[in-house]
């Protein structure tokens, strides 16, 4: 296994652009990210984020440019440049991504417990006993009452869908976490709840997370830096309450102006 | 090794204007070369009329606002970060240990107990939780934030008592730098009295500290220095 630095980047982007046709969806993109880091990227629908975000985890390869990870495995390598195989390793093993819709990340016809425990299964652990006491322990983590372990995810509310989303791709201990909109259909007082809850496992298990959101609320109470996307281009890139109190680009200008005071 | 005689804080040729890129690209300034350097032990106070650009002041010395000339040096483990140049991460890691700000007002992730917001800088900086919980309840006590309030979020509270845990949120842990924005402004006399306390005990402990106190009262009790930011006031 590679050694990696534990005070370099965890995730290295370099030039990325995606095009559609003629369409440019991502164009020049880059950043880096370390360990216990959270990017938010946010901006309008149909501005590159969730383009970004696919090309981010390995789901979706890039017209051009670098995507470098700090592997377990390979050290900082570009996923693209790895194989197929070693890619979906990468992305079973380390990573973890919370769609939006939990009925995208969940399989609805095995019991809560079942989707919790499967990521451990997919990486070789075979000890139900184990995955038993792991899946409950993670139920009581997120917050899902242990008792209905053994109940099909439909039968869940969607807030608690998404808490056990939550809990499907944290369990194996993942370095890096990728979320669409994971507060997206939630209702408010759901939403906090949830902020929260990610806010501390992200602290307490040290790991990187880069968040897509529309929701310059969610954008500022669970992001360290965000990076605003227009147009397939990052407009401004920054500390998150430096971008949103101190917008330096007339589009997150806008974008902070037009949010709805309660 | 830590030197005495190196400042805490050393701001220089600071200047600050806002474009404003959808009313035509205005340029609104603020102030320009402030220079200032503060010291452990020391609390400068801020003085100005309101608009004259106290605030953006401290919020720039923060990272908050984005200054357009001039750096804004803080010692952090005996060194000096520009933290107008510094990479994200190095920024947050000066906030989380050195650099803490009591702002106007308070802003939390709702439905968070008081206690574990309290509490919050101090897992940060891996304090256990049992630890953290202890101090947390000293510094509530201390700001005299009865106990049966501890459970609840505060967004229901007072704006005196919300200030209370402002301040809490960033007492509860000992920042050699501590930049304050009117902390007192929405508290009684009796309180105002206990903050004053905490920050002159602060002080003697060697913490450098910025501050915007109306208060006059306030500001005799805590100023060690003013700086006027009016006389920096920039051409419009």
């Amino acid at each position: 296994m590679t050694q990696v630095q534990s005070d370099g980047p965890l995730l290295s982007v370099k030039s990325l652009h995606h095009y559609f046709g003629p369409l440019a969806a991502c164009r020049n993109v880059s950043f880096e990210l370390r360990r216990g880091e959270i990017l938010g990227i946010v901006g309008e629908s149909g501005s590159g984020k969730t383009t970004l975000l696919r090309c981010l985890s390995g789901q979706l390869a890039p017209t051009s440019g670098e995507v470098l990870f700090a592997s377990r495995r390979h050290g900082l390598t570009d996923i693209f440049a790895l194989s197929e195989q070693d890619r979906r390793r990468i992305s079973r093993e380390e990573w973890g991504y919370v769609h939006q819709n939990p009925r995208d990340g969940l399989r609805m016809r095995v019991s809560g417990g079942a989707n919790v425990a499967e990521p451990m299964m997919m990486n070789g652990t075979r000890h139900y006993g184990q995955m038993r006491a792991l899946s409950l322990d993670w139920f009581a983590r997120v917050e899902l009452d242990t008792a209905r372990i053994d109940n099909k995810p439909r039968t869940f509310s969607g807030g608690m869908q998404q808490r056990l989303q939550i809990a499907r791709n944290l369990i194996h201990g993942p370095s890096l976490v990728f979320m669409d909109e994971p507060t997206g259909g939630l209702d408010v007082s759901v939403q906090a709840r949830l902020l929260d809850l990610m806010r501390a496992l992200v602290r307490d298990m040290g790991l990187a997370a880069i968040i897509v959101t529309h929701d310059i609320g969610v954008a500022r109470l669970l992001a360290d830096r965000l990076l605003v996307m227009k147009s397939g281009d990052v407009v401004e890139h920054g500390l998150t309450d430096q971008v949103l109190d101190d917008p330096q680009h007339g589009y997150t200008q806008l974008l902070v102006s037009s949010v709805l005071q309660i | 090794m830590h030197q005495n005689d190196q400042p805490a804080i050393r701001i220089t040729g600071l200047g600050k204007s806002f474009t404003l890129h959808n009313q035509g690209a205005a340029v609104v300034p603020v102030f320009a070369d402030v220079s200032l350097e503060v010291r452990s032990g020391e609390c400068v106070v801020l003085a100005g009329a309101s608009g004259m650009g106290k605030s953006t002041l401290l919020r720039s010395i923060y990272a908050n606002y984005l200054p357009c000339a001039g750096s804004v040096e803080i010692s952090h483990d005996s060194q000096f970060v520009d933290i107008t140049r510094a990479p994200p991460h190095l920024v947050l890691d000066v906030r989380r240990r050195t650099m803490g700000y009591v702002s106007q007002f308070l802003r939390v992730i709702p439905r968070i107990p008081t206690l574990a917001l309290v509490m919050e800088p101090l897992l940060e900086n891996g304090v256990d939780a049992a630890e953290a919980r202890e101090r947390a309840e000293t510094i509530l006590t201390k700001l005299n934030l009865p106990s049966t309030l501890w459970q609840l979020p505060p967004a229901t509270f007072s704006g005196g008592e919300q200030q209370r845990v402002n301040i809490a949120r960033v007492m509860v842990r000992e920042y050699p730098v501590l930049l304050l924005d009117e902390p007192t402004a929405s508290l009684d006399a009796a309180n105002r009295g206990t903050v004053v306390a905490l920050m002159n005990e602060a002080r003697a402990r060697g913490t450098a500290m910025v501050g915007i106190f109306h208060d006059e009262i306030v500001r005799e009790q805590v100023a060690t220095r003013l700086f006027d930011v009016a006389r920096h006031r920039a051409a419009a």
